[in-house]
């Protein structure tokens, strides 16, 4: 592996909880045309191969792939789509900067969540459809298995889970382009309607629409343009995998598959003891207790340590491992295929030092992570150093 | 127990003998392909008959697209009766339908511009199968219309009318049917057909 | 070009019109016989790649997902890549950039399609592939397109519907030989003429059928390839290119897309001459003037000199250069994604000799597959050697 593979480029637009003033090639447009001003790129002629990643079920059109070239610039050039997280994305792009067959490559993700009117009606229809979805329960059914599980071993309540929805949607606040920020109170906590048992509304992270655009090189590409002396945040390490895909044969206690897409990222990014490298994390949150089990599956939280770490404030920006310093999905927004690449994009402002309020103290190795959401076993795991 | 056994059995009967490489493998392949392929097709009658069980879903997807800048005004446009395009200077195309960016320059577009309602047939299709696949007598005649006043080569997609089958051709001078101005709905289907002129 | 790649095992199942088998089990019988046909275990494949055309056909939702078990993925890093109709052919290049890049020493792809779940009939989920505000409210029908664009490509070279339609014959009559082919045939030139018209030009039997089936190879780098095999099929070169979403705004009479595509394949194989220096070509033939249209993008003839290669028998199996002598998608069957991939096991079994029945008269070293889709407008290629 002879190519480093550099950030170059990111934009992103607001997360806002409805868009009707634009499309979604519209929303696609700005984010994009915000991450080639931030390369410094014309994409007509410096981009050589482009990813998107969508699924048709969140679109509502089949084939997405066939309405993505034109706002990208990438009309009758080497594009395709990922059905995946925006961090399979990057890692599709990143292997193809590896080959040394291509050296800018441009990712995409987006939501247009507002757009689906009937959410839990498509997100049914990835359950196993002979042996799951005849039973008529909604996808969240399974996190409420989960959270009870992971509660009942780890020795945590409702309330350690709720202290991680107000870190996060505060930690949003000072978040530009969060669509989801809020000061929440204890009493918010106590009157918040349970959805699934244990799983309460407020633990759940909530749709917006946005668009994130990222653009990568190869380092040779980027002395070449910008000279030796430009400091690039780098992609030196990307890891994904996927468990079991059965409800029935899963396993309910471990997410596994976690764990071996950080070790595959850790291993080319020559990490060795991940808790004490990464110097802070952006972790799926996509309910409030999957912050918390994730950061065991990444190895970088024992699980027997979580109740103290949480009681003593460890996650928070002032932590010594601040997770989610982008207020997570929970302050952001759920962005479908695009939430972990705004973890992404965050990741990188916070390496280049532009995060303001929220900016850690000289951060050096981040870790951005995502899975794929109910009711998949499927995590993607990106290492970015500077 | 002894189900368990058997399967058992047949799984490693199944498991190819012999290490990686090498003629032998190669044989087995070709033998596979001849006569080992899994696959099992049924037939309409199996299904009629009920000897094969099925289950049922009906997806409740509904979506609700915001049509945005440019799509958004060129269906204002039609409910007034226009048909609207863009216009970039940089490659100096006038493009339909309309979109804020253009897609070879890479730049916003400059310029709304108000087309005619004629056009030429760039191709069309006598289609005598609905979207459900049902047959019908008399053919739909989609058509990719290049719309005067556009760039040559820009059309859209839409359907023909007031005409006999056989003489369509490509080419063929047409204009817009319009619905009248009460029944519009700013949609493309504002425009009921595209007659000859 | 990064490591080198070989194609070293195929597998395939039959394409049957409706399989009485989930998507996850006839993706399994395909990698198994993949797998089994060069002898190597699960557990040698460092990582799988999955390749599936639209999930409205299966009904299931991150169809992907879904199909990993199947895939054999559990476990592993996996990816789903999604080109519409070229799918087939690009998840080959998207295998290829896993091991070219370096990271994977091997890596499964399969390719799986289940169009019979979608009732009444298939083509109804091509509603929503078109615009959903400019286009869907004139309830359009698949057929149209193919049906515009074959009558754009038949006016401007004057050419007549037998000129066209000997393709349906010869490549109905190669998929006798086939052992997997749901549609093989003694047909003849007026059995297609006469058939019922659709949409005209386009007649029942100018098209594919409706079918399900899955389709696998198993990739390694070179060092694998030669220890598992001693005729490893390289890849040579890939490509894929995706043209403008305005369809109406393109000339429907040349696919530059696919030349676009081929230009890149052939650059990274080194072919400079295509007419002379492949030996056998499986283009993507979903009707049969697809692959007239798609032997002048591939550069394999001038434009419009197709129909007159195929008249003097030039594309014939004892041909001077051997089109589709699998059979095609008009004789073997079209499920999607599984018959792109069904072109390169094709050639792989073509090119180490082992296609039997089938096997071309003379001898061939290189071949080229391609696979065409989106709203016509994305061509991928890949081209093979040994």
């Amino acid at each position: 592996m002879t190519n480093k593979v550099a950030v170059v480029g990111i934009g992103a637009t607001q997360f806002r909880s409805i868009s009707p003033d634009v499309s979604y090639k519209e929303l696609m447009f700005e984010a994009a045309v915000k991450a080639y001003e931030d390369a410094g790129i014309d994409p007509r002629r410096d981009v050589d191969t482009f990813v998107t990643c969508a699924e048709d079920y969140h679109e509502g059109t089949s084939i997405f792939d066939e309405y993505v070239p034109d706002q990208l610039g990438a009309a009758l050039k080497q594009m395709h789509t990922i059905s995946g997280e925006g961090l399979h994305g990057i890692a599709a792009a990143w292997l193809q900067i590896m080959t040394g067959e291509f050296d800018v490559a441009v990712v995409e993700a987006h939501s247009k969540a507002s757009n689906i009117l009937t959410p839990h009606g498509v997100a049914v229809c990835a359950q196993d459809p002979i042996f799951n979805r005849p039973l008529g329960l909604n996808n969240l059914f399974i996190a409420g298995l989960e959270m009870n599980l992971f509660l009942q071993r780890s020795g945590l309540t409702s309330e350690h889970c709720a202290a991680v929805v107000k870190k996060n949607r505060a930690n949003a606040l000072a978040n530009p382009i969060a669509g989801r920020a809020a000061k929440l109170s204890v009493d918010d906590f106590r009157t918040s309607p349970m959805v699934a048992f244990p799983l309460s509304e407020l633990d759940i992270a909530q749709p917006v629409d946005g668009a994130v655009v990222v653009v990568l090189a190869s380092e040779a590409w980027l002395r070449k343009r910008h000279g030796y002396n430009s400091k690039p945040v780098f992609l030196s390490g990307v890891g994904w995998c996927n468990g079991s895909f059965s409800l029935e044969s899963r396993t309910w206690e471990r997410q596994d598959f976690v764990t071996k897409a950080a070790d595959m990222a850790y291993r080319h990014a020559g990490i060795e003891c991940p808790a004490k490298e990464i110097d802070f994390a952006e972790v799926d949150d996509t309910y409030s207790y999957k912050e918390l089990q994730h950061l065991v599956e990444l190895r970088l939280v024992g699980e027997g340590e979580l109740k103290g770490w949480i009681e003593s404030g460890r996650t928070e920006l002032k932590g010594n491992l601040p997770v989610n310093s982008s207020g997570g999905a929970l302050g952001m927004g759920y962005l479908y295929e695009a939430t972990g690449l705004a973890r992404f994009y965050w990741a990188v402002q916070e390496l280049r030092g532009a995060c303001g309020k929220n900016q850690l103290p000289n951060p050096r190795t981040a870790l951005v992570h995502a899975w794929r959401g109910l009711p998949t076993t499927s995590a993607a795991v990106a290492i970015l150093t500077v | 127990m002894a189900q368990v056994k058997k399967l058992k059995r047949e799984k490693h009967q199944a498991v190819t003998p012999g290490r990686p490489g090498g003629q032998e493998i190669m044989k087995g392949d070709k033998q596979r392909l001849e006569c080992g392929l899994q696959g099992t097709g049924l037939s309409d009658e199996e299904l009629r008959q009920g000897t094969v069980l099925t289950t049922r879903w009906k997806a409740d997807a509904k979506y609700g697209w915001d049509a945005g800048v440019a799509i958004g005004r060129y269906l204002a446009g039609l409910k007034e009766g226009k048909i609207l395009g863009v216009r970039c200077y940089k490659c100096h195309r006038v493009m339909v339908p309309p979109r804020l960016f253009c897609e070879w320059c890479y730049r916003n577009i400059d310029e709304w511009v108000e087309l005619k309602d004629t056009g030429i047939v760039n191709t069309f299709s006598l289609c005598y199968v609905t979207w459900d696949v049902k047959r019908i007598k008399e053919p739909q005649i989609p058509a990719v219309i290049e719309l005067d006043g556009a760039t040559k080569g820009m059309g859209i997609m839409h359907l023909l009318g007031e005409v006999d089958p056989k003489k369509v051709h490509i080419g063929m001078k047409v204009k817009a049917v319009w619905k009248e101005p009460a029944q519009r709905e700013g949609a493309i289907t504002d425009i009921r057909y595209w007659k000859p002129v | 070009m990064g490591n080198r790649v070989a194609i070293v095992g195929a597998g395939m199942t039959k394409f049957v019109r409706r399989a009485q088998e989930t998507g996850q089990e006839l993706a399994f019988y395909a990698t198994k016989m993949a797998l089994d046909s060069c002898g190597m275990k699960l557990d040698q494949i460092d990582g799988v790649v999955l390749g599936s055309a639209p999930d409205t056909f299966d009904g299931v939702h991150m169809k992907g997902e879904y199909l990993s078990p199947g895939a054999g993925a559990w476990g592993k890093p996996y990816m789903r890549c999604y080109v519409g109709g070229g799918t087939g052919v690009f998840a080959v290049a998207h295998g290829w950039y896993h091991v070219a890049s370096g990271v994977f020493d091997t890596c499964l792809v399969v390719c799986e399609e289940k169009m019979s779940s979608y009732q009444p009939h298939a083509q109804g989920a091509f509603l929503t592939i078109f615009d959903h505000t400019t286009e869907r409210p004139l309830k359009p029908n698949l057929l149209w397109i193919f049906a515009l664009e074959m009558n754009r490509y038949m006016t401007t070279y004057g050419l007549r519907k037998e000129d066209i339609a000997l393709v349906a014959v010869k490549n109905k009559n190669n998929a006798l030989d086939h052992p997997a082919a749901q549609l093989g045939g003694k047909v003849t030139l007026d059995d297609i003429l006469s058939s019922e018209v659709l949409a005209w030009p386009v007649q029942r039997l100018d098209v594919s059928p409706v079918s399900d089936g899955a389709v696998a190879v198993i990739l390694a780098n070179e060092t694998v390839a030669r220890r598992v095999t001693d005729k490893p099929v390289w890849i040579e070169g890939v490509g894929w290119s995706l043209d403008t979403a305005y369809w109406t705004n393109r000339d429907l009479c040349y696919p530059r897309y696919v030349e676009e595509a081929a230009r890149m394949a052939y650059k990274m194989a080194g072919v400079t001459d295509p007419r002379h220096q492949i030996h056998i070509a499986e283009p993507y033939d979903p009707f049969d003037y697809k692959e007239l249209h798609h032997m002048e993008g591939l550069l394999l003839c001038g434009r419009g000199e197709a129909p007159q290669l195929t008249v003097d028998g030039v594309t014939q199996r004892d041909g001077e250069l051997p089109v589709c002598p699998s059979g095609g998608l008009l004789g073997v069957g079209n499920p999607i994604a599984a018959a792109g991939l069904m072109k390169v096991a094709e050639l792989f079994w073509q090119l180490r000799g082992e296609a039997g029945k089938r096997q071309v008269a003379r001898k061939v070293k290189r071949g080229v597959a391609q696979a065409w889709g989106d709203l016509m407008q994305v061509g991928t290629v890949v081209v093979v050697g040994i």
